[in-house]
């Protein structure tokens, strides 16, 4: 049996019973189950928004069919289990996605319950605003086909709605145009936050994806440093190739990530950048899913798991960046990854969506027990300052009191949500039946 | 050069995943399976994932008599067959068919009698055309018999001997007989089953399947390495296979 697991592996949770799913025609009545359920997709979610404790995991991967693609629109219908990897293997070169996050092991309906975002927010939105229509499945309706135009209202709880409003069974959304796979890409070393803004808005008009790597183990006068990254669809190279084979990943010991070994990586990755600035023709594979590459790199955290903290500020609150950067610098957690990205202003359909207007950073911390904690509690405590908003899709952690506040809106979910459906996240994050009438 | 392609079984989790291939390199296929919503779910997904053509025929393989018109059917719509793979199979407990002749009999009407049928149909028509791939999904479970699935394993050893005969009748025809014996994959026919490292995924198997039916070999095993487990396994002695426990 598979475990079941979040991509962070924390924290661990025991299903009470696993449901493997293969067949629309033949997914079980919900209220056969005397445990409350929840689908479970490639579990690429970071915290426990996937996770459901003692009660049933529904396994979406095996509903993993296309059922209607029309090249000439770009128009794809599909199952909810199928991967962003199977859509551009079969869309590509004519279509791409029209929003991808960093990872294409994610599946359809579980990019739509956590409305994903990708390098492209300031052009296309999230991936929200290109679904046309799903058809959910719910205990207490049934079949349910959810448009802009029919049952709206359910449609927009369902986007960014944490997988909570019933299960998803299908969705049709819009591909976007693509000259291939390939991406012209440049990147540009930065020596401070200011010069990362300056660039960023500078690059919205001409470049469809921006995105920054920071150098988060840097502190003092290299704070804020990192590599700027744009570009654009090429129609140059070969149509047909495919990205760089994955390589293994496996259970390291946890000292592999550390404060030396995490410095010395982003020293070298940051060095390895001789010029200011360089130009590339990559591999959509390379630019988009730099990690994918290594399979199940979530293991190399070893056995303790890692935590992700992202969240949003408005613009006019951008300095929020430097204190988080600082507030790490003088904690002694292991920051591991960085990446920032200023978000654009198209909003979402979704009623519970994370993205919107501002600036996003989203770090990485190998989970180190209560100091980690401590120390993104202390974030919480800056962004109620600012205005700020935290991911739920990567949180495993956050108090219940800190997403009431960031998603004022989650009593108005509460009265789309599917009775049969509930998760770790959400038992966590909210009172406890207090969402149910 | 289109190929035209048969499939038994098609809504088994490995004979989805061939037909994705052949539907890559825009075969036509035909779809034989019992269930009509499966059957119309798999048809679509091959349709986008690029099949030029998809026929589909329900039915129900252990009406014997429906044989000889599906069969002909398959043959006639495309005027002609480069490919029939018979991936249809059931995994039955070992503990009911022990007990109940019913249950019995239909396991091995399901695993080896209708494979056996609908293989002298499609002898016929290969043999007839002068050409064609006959593929038969076996098992690892046919090479010796253990106590927790020995009724599957000889409906399995049987179709592997079945094989091998007709394999020799077709040769002068210029016609194919490969037998493909799959190890343990993950499949809804297994997912009630406790899974180790050796399981493969039915997308590894059905691409498997299909390099099986384009090579020239005549019994495949999937992964290859399981031709080597099951030579050890075969090769031990029985007083200490029996305290073996598989």
């Amino acid at each position: 049996m598979n475990s079941y697991t979040s991509w962070g592996r924390y924290p661990r949770s025991h299903p009470a019973e696993v449901v493997p799913l293969s067949w629309i025609s033949r997914i079980p009545d919900f209220n056969q189950f005397s445990h409350p359920v929840l689908v479970y997709g490639k579990g690429r979610s970071y915290g426990d928004t996937c996770l459901n404790d003692g009660g049933v995991l529904l396994d979406s991967s095996g509903l993993d069919r296309f059922i209607q693609f029309d090249t000439h629109t770009g128009v794809l219908r599909c199952e909810s289990g199928v991967t962003l990897q199977s859509v551009l293997r079969l869309s590509l070169p004519d279509w791409f996605l029209p929003v991808t996050p960093g990872t294409q092991f994610v599946t359809i309906g579980g990019a739509i319950a956590n409305d994903v975002h990708g390098k492209n927010h300031h052009r296309a939105g999230s991936f929200g605003c290109h679904v046309r229509s799903f058809e959910l499945l719910r205990s207490d309706k049934g079949r349910v086909f959810c448009s802009p135009e029919e049952n709206k209202d359910l449609f927009a709880a369902t986007i960014g709605g944490l997988g909570l409003t019933g299960m998803i069974l299908w969705a049709e959304f819009q591909l976007k145009r693509a000259s291939g796979p390939w991406i012209e890409c440049e990147q540009i070393r930065f020596e401070k936050l200011d010069t990362f803004f300056e660039l960023s808005a500078a690059s919205d008009e001409n470049y469809e994806y921006t995105v920054a790597w920071l150098d988060c183990a840097s502190a003092g006068h290299k704070l804020g440093r990192g590599i700027f990254i744009r570009g654009n669809h090429s129609s140059a190279g070969p149509q047909d190739s495919h990205g760089p084979l994955p390589l293994p990943g496996f259970e390291a010991p946890e000292m592999l990530i550390s404060r030396p070994t995490v410095r010395a990586f982003n020293w070298a990755y940051f060095n390895s950048q001789f010029r200011e600035s360089t130009r590339n023709r990559v591999h959509y594979e390379k630019f988009f899913y730099p990690l994918d590459r290594v399979a199940e790199w979530n293991r190399l955290y070893g056995q303790r798991g890692f935590l992700q903290y992202q969240f949003v500020v408005p613009y006019q609150n951008r300095e929020v960046v430097a204190e988080v950067l600082d507030l790490i610098a003088r904690s002694r957690e292991v920051c591991t990854l960085s990446v920032l990205k200023v978000f654009g202003s198209v909003s979402s359909p979704g009623l519970l969506s994370f993205p919107r207007p501002g600036v996003t950073l989203a770090l990485d911390f190998p989970y180190q027990g209560q100091p980690t904690l401590d120390l993104c509690e202390r974030f919480d405590q800056v962004m109620k300052r600012n205005g700020g908003v935290v991911y739920p899709a990567k949180d495993a952690r956050m108090s219940a009191e800190s997403f009431q506040t960031y998603f004022p809106q989650w009593k108005e979910l509460s009265n789309f949500l599917d009775p049969r459906f509930e998760s770790d996240f959400w038992r966590r994050v909210t009172p406890t039946n207090g969402n149910r009438q | 050069m289109t190929r035209r392609v048969l499939i038994l079984g098609a809504t088994s989790g490995i004979a989805q995943e061939t037909s994705r291939c052949f539907a890559a390199e825009h075969a036509k296929l035909f779809l034989v399976a019992r269930d009509p919503q499966k059957l119309a779910a798999v048809a679509e997904d091959l349709k986008v994932r690029g099949a030029e053509a998809v026929e589909t025929h329900q039915a129900d393989l252990n009406a014997y008599s429906d044989h000889p018109a599906i069969i002909n059917r398959a043959a006639s719509v495309w005027q002609g067959l480069d490919a029939a793979l018979i991936a249809h199979g059931s995994l039955p407990d070992q503990a009911l068919v022990e007990k109940d002749s019913l249950v019995l009999r239909d396991a091995l009407d399901t695993n080896y009698f209708s494979a056996v049928s609908l293989s002298m149909h499609l002898a016929t028509v290969f043999e007839a055309q002068r050409s064609g791939v006959l593929a038969i999904i076996g098992s690892v479970a046919g090479d010796r018999g253990r106590r927790s699935n020995y009724v599957y394993g000889s409906a399995k050893a049987a179709i592997a001997t079945f094989a091998a005969g007709l394999r020799l009748r077709l040769l002068p025809a210029g016609v194919k007989v490969v037998l493909i014996k799959p190890g343990w994959v993950s499949t809804p026919m297994t997912e009630h089953l406790p899974q180790n490292f050796l399981y493969i995924s039915a997308q590894k198997a059905g691409r498997g399947v299909y390099q099986a039916i384009t090579s020239p070999t005549s019994v495949v095993y999937l992964p290859s390495y399981w031709k080597w487990i099951m030579a050890i396994i075969r090769s031990v002695p029985e007083p200490i296979f029996a305290k073996l426990k598989l």
